[in-house]
C-alpha cells in the first residue's frame, strides 16, 4: 500500500482536533505572520511537559516542549506559505493559535516569453509573463516591481516596470524593425531571468529578377531579397520561377542562397518568365535572346 | 495381401502419368514457383507465347533466362537489360514486383509480330505502368523477342558545386524549468480551402503556406461537422500533399471523405499542424515541359530535372489544377519510377478526372524528393 501524505495529515489533524475539543482551550502567543523559512520563537507559560503540533498546507510539525521555555523554530523549518493551526497540548490545558506563513523575499522568477521567433515590426507581438517565487517556491503575493527589458544589439532597449498582482505580472512589447536576436530580461531586485527572442524578416518586398543567356539556357537570378524594412530575407526561403511558352510550363522552386535565388530555365524565344515567393509576386520577363 | 498389389500398381501409374502431364504442360503458378529453367519447357511456338514467356521471366526476375531468349542480345549486355528494367540506382522500380501485364497485338504476320505490352509494376506507392512495344520474329519453328532497350543516360564525370543549406533543431531539455523557453513551431497558414461534392464523396482542396523562416513538417486534418455540431468524419491529406515545407513554400492538399454528402455538412474544422524538422534545401528539381493533355484521358505530363549533383531516389509530384478564377479544381499526385540523375530529365504524369478537365484553366506542379544518401 502506498503512503499518502495528504491523507495522513488529514487523519492526524482530525485526531488532534477531536483530542483538543474535549480539553480546555486558551490562546497561544504566536506571531500572526511568519516569513517562510525564517527563525522565530514562541514563548510558553506554565510548567511541565507539553507537545506542540503545527498543521498547515503540506506540512505538519510536532515539538516536545518544556512549558515556561521558548520554543525555537530553526531556519527553513516552516517553509510552505499558507494558513497554519498550532496546538500546544499540556497536562492541564491546550493552547491554540492560527497564523499565516507568508512567502519570503523573491528568489526565483518563472519567465515565460512568447513567441521565441516572430517577424520584425510586430506591434505588441512579444509577451512576457513573470511569476515571482521565494527560495521555497512559494508564490510571492506581495506586490513586487518587475522590470522588463528587451534589447537588441546597438538599438535602443524597450523597458517597462510593472508591479505584480497576486504574484504574476505580464507585459506586451513590440518587436524591433531590425532583424536579429533580442535579449528579453526580467528582473526583480538582484534576481534576473533572460530569454532570447529571434526577430526575423517579414514578407519579402520588391521581388525582382533579371535574366541572361547562358549557353542553351536562360539564367534567371533575383536581386538580393529584402523585406519592407530592408532586412535580408534568410537563406533557404523558396523562390519559384515559372516559364510559360506556347502552353507549356517549366517551374523551379529554388532556395535563396547568399541572399539570391538563381537557376537555369530552357531558353525559349518569346517565353514569359515570372517569379514569386510565398504569396508575393515579383516582376515578369519576356525572354528575347 | 493379393488385393493390395493391383491398387498399388494403379496409384503408382496414375502418379507417374500426372507428373508427366504436369511437366509437359505446367500451369503458370507452377512455373512461377518452380523458378528458372522451367520456362524452357514451354516452347515459344507462337509470338504471343514468346512475349508472355519473356514477361513471365521478367516477373520472376529471372534476368539471365529472359536475356538469353532475346534476339537482339548481342546489342547490349545483360547488365544493361537489368538496368533498363529496375534502374541503375535505387528507386521505386528497384523494389517493385511485376503484378501483371497486358498484351495488345499491333501487327502480326507469318514471320514477324509487334505487341504493345503494358507492364504493371506493383510498388509501395501503388501500381506504376511501363508500356513497351515488343517485336517478335520467327527463328526456325520458334519465336524470339527483341527488347527495345532504353539506355539510362550516363552522367559525365564532373564537379557540381553546391552550397548546402540545412537546418538543425535543438529542443529544450527535460531538466529545464517549466517556464524555460522552447523553440517555436513553424507558423503555417491555410491560404485557400474549397470543399465540393463529387462522385458520392466530399472533396476538400486547398493550399498551405509555410510563412516562417524555418522548415516545417506539416499535416492537415479536417473534420466535417453536422448542423448539430457532431463530427461526421475526420480525414487527413496523407500523400496528397508535401509534408516538408521550406520557408515560404506552398503545398496543395486534397482530403477525400468517402460516402459523405456536402448537404449534411454545416461546418468544416481544419486542423493544420506543424513541427520543426531538420531539413536540407537541396536538391533543387526543375519541372520542365509541363503540358496539359486533354480528353479522352486528361493528364498533366512533364519532365523532372535534378539540378543538383545528388541522386534523387524517389520523386513525388503534386499537381494543382485551377479554374479561371484561380480556385483549385483538383489535386493529383504521381511518382517518377526512376531515380533522378543529375541534369537528366525523367518523365512524369499526373491524372485529371475527365469530368473536371474542361474547367481547368491553369495548373501548378511541385515536387518533393527523397534521397537515400541525403546528409541529414
Amino acid at each position: 500500500m502506498r503512503f499518502r501524505p495528504t491523507l495522513s495529515l488529514a487523519v492526524w489533524g482530525v485526531a488532534i482536533l477531536v483530542t483538543f475539543a474535549s480539553a480546555q482551550i486558551v490562546p497561544l502567543a504566536i506571531p500572526q505572520h511568519v516569513e517562510a523559512g525564517s527563525t522565530f520563537s514562541v514563548s510558553t507559560e506554565g510548567s511541565g511537559k507539553a507537545v506542540l503540533y503545527i498543521v498547515g498546507p503540506g506540512q505538519a510539525l510536532r515539538h516536545d516542549v518544556q512549558l515556561g521555555e521558548k520554543i525555537e523554530f530553526a531556519p527553513g523549518e516552516l517553509h510552505n506559505a499558507g494558513h497554519y493551526s498550532a496546538f500546544l497540548v499540556g497536562p492541564s490545558s491546550t493552547q491554540t493559535a492560527e497564523f499565516d506563513v507568508i512567502a519570503a523575499q523573491p528568489s526565483t522568477l518563472s519567465f515565460l516569453a512568447k513567441p521565441s521567433r516572430l517577424p520584425v515590426d510586430s506591434h505588441a507581438g512579444i509577451s512576457g509573463v513573470v511569476y515571482v517565487f521565494d527560495a521555497f517556491r512559494n508564490l510571492v503575493l506581495v506586490p513586487t516591481d518587475v522590470s522588463f527589458e528587451l534589447s537588441q544589439g546597438r538599438g535602443a532597449a524597450q523597458t517597462r516596470t510593472v508591479a505584480t498582482n497576486n504574484g504574476v505580472v505580464w507585459v506586451k512589447l513590440d518587436s524591433a524593425s531590425q532583424a536579429g536576436t533580442a535579449q528579453f530580461l526580467a528582473r526583480v531586485g538582484g534576481v534576473a531571468e533572460k530569454r532570447v527572442i529571434q526577430q526575423v524578416p517579414g514578407e519579402p518586398c520588391n521581388l525582382r529578377m533579371s535574366a541572361h543567356k547562358s549557353g542553351a539556357w536562360v539564367e534567371v537570378e533575383t536581386e538580393p531579397l529584402r523585406d519592407c524594412k530592408g532586412n535580408a530575407v534568410p537563406d533557404g526561403t523558396i523562390v519559384t520561377f515559372i516559364e510559360r511558352n506556347n502552353g507549356a510550363e517549366s517551374t523551379v522552386d529554388v532556395p535563396l542562397k547568399r541572399g539570391v535565388a538563381r537557376t537555369n530555365l530552357p531558353a525559349n524565344d518569346g517565353a514569359t518568365i515570372s517569379v514569386a515567393t510565398g504569396v508575393v509576386m515579383g516582376n515578369e520577363i519576356r525572354w528575347r535572346p | 495381401m493379393n488385393a493390395g498389389r493391383p491398387l498399388a500398381f494403379i496409384v503408382t501409374a496414375m502418379t507417374g502419368t500426372l507428373v508427366f502431364i504436369g511437366t509437359l504442360f505446367p500451369t503458370s503458378s507452377a512455373v512461377a514457383s518452380a523458378g528458372s529453367g522451367t520456362a524452357l519447357l514451354r516452347p515459344p511456338s507462337s509470338p504471343e507465347v514468346a512475349v508472355e514467356t519473356l514477361a513471365e521471366q521478367i516477373g520472376r526476375k529471372d534476368w539471365t533466362a529472359a536475356y538469353e531468349g532475346l534476339t537482339d542480345k548481342n546489342e547490349f549486355t545483360e547488365q544493361d537489360f537489368v538496368h533498363d528494367l529496375i534502374g541503375t540506382h535505387p528507386s521505386l522500380r528497384s523494389y517493385a514486383t511485376l503484378d501483371g501485364f497486358d498484351l495488345h497485338p499491333l501487327h502480326v504476320s507469318a514471320d514477324e509480330a509487334r505487341f504493345r505490352v503494358n507492364f504493371r509494376w506493383s510498388t509501395v506507392v501503388g501500381t506504376l505502368h511501363d508500356v513497351r512495344d515488343l517485336r517478335a520474329t520467327r527463328v526456325g519453328n520458334q519465336w524470339q523477342v527483341a527488347w527495345p532497350l532504353v539506355k539510362e543516360p550516363k552522367v559525365p564525370p564532373q564537379v557540381i558545386a553546391v552550397n548546402y543549406l540545412r537546418w538543425d533543431v535543438v529542443y529544450r531539455g527535460p531538466e529545464d524549468d517549466w517556464g524555460a523557453q522552447d523553440v517555436e513551431s513553424p507558423h503555417v497558414r491555410i491560404v485557400d480551402m474549397h470543399p465540393f461534392e463529387r462522385g458520392g464523396e466530399v472533396v476538400l482542396l486547398g493550399e498551405l503556406l509555410n510563412e516562417d523562416v524555418v522548415p516545417a513538417f506539416v499535416t492537415v486534418k479536417a473534420t466535417l461537422l453536422a448542423k448539430n455540431g457532431a463530427a461526421i468524419a475526420t480525414e487527413d491529406a496523407f500523400d496528397k500533399m508535401s509534408h516538408v515545407l521550406l520557408p515560404k513554400q506552398v503545398t496543395p492538399f486534397r482530403i477525400d471523405f468517402q460516402n459523405a454528402r456536402l448537404s449534411d455538412v454545416d461546418n468544416i474544422r481544419m486542423d493544420p499542424s506543424s513541427s520543426l524538422v531538420a531539413a536540407s534545401a537541396d536538391p533543387v528539381v526543375e519541372i520542365e515541359d509541363q503540358k496539359l493533355n486533354g480528353l479522352p484521358e486528361p493528364s498533366l505530363t512533364g519532365k523532372l530535372v535534378n539540378q543538383s549533383g545528388q541522386i534523387v531516389n524517389i520523386a513525388h509530384v503534386l499537381s494543382t489544377f485551377y479554374d479561371s478564377t484561380g480556385q483549385p479544381v483538383w489535386v493529383s499526385d504521381g511518382y517518377a519510377d526512376r531515380a533522378l540523375l543529375p541534369e537528366t530529365p525523367v518523365p512524369f504524369a499526373t491524372s485529371l478526372p475527365s469530368d473536371l478537365s474542361n474547367r481547368v484553366s491553369s495548373y501548378r506542379v511541385v515536387a518533393s524528393t527523397y534521397s537515400s544518401s541525403r546528409f541529414q
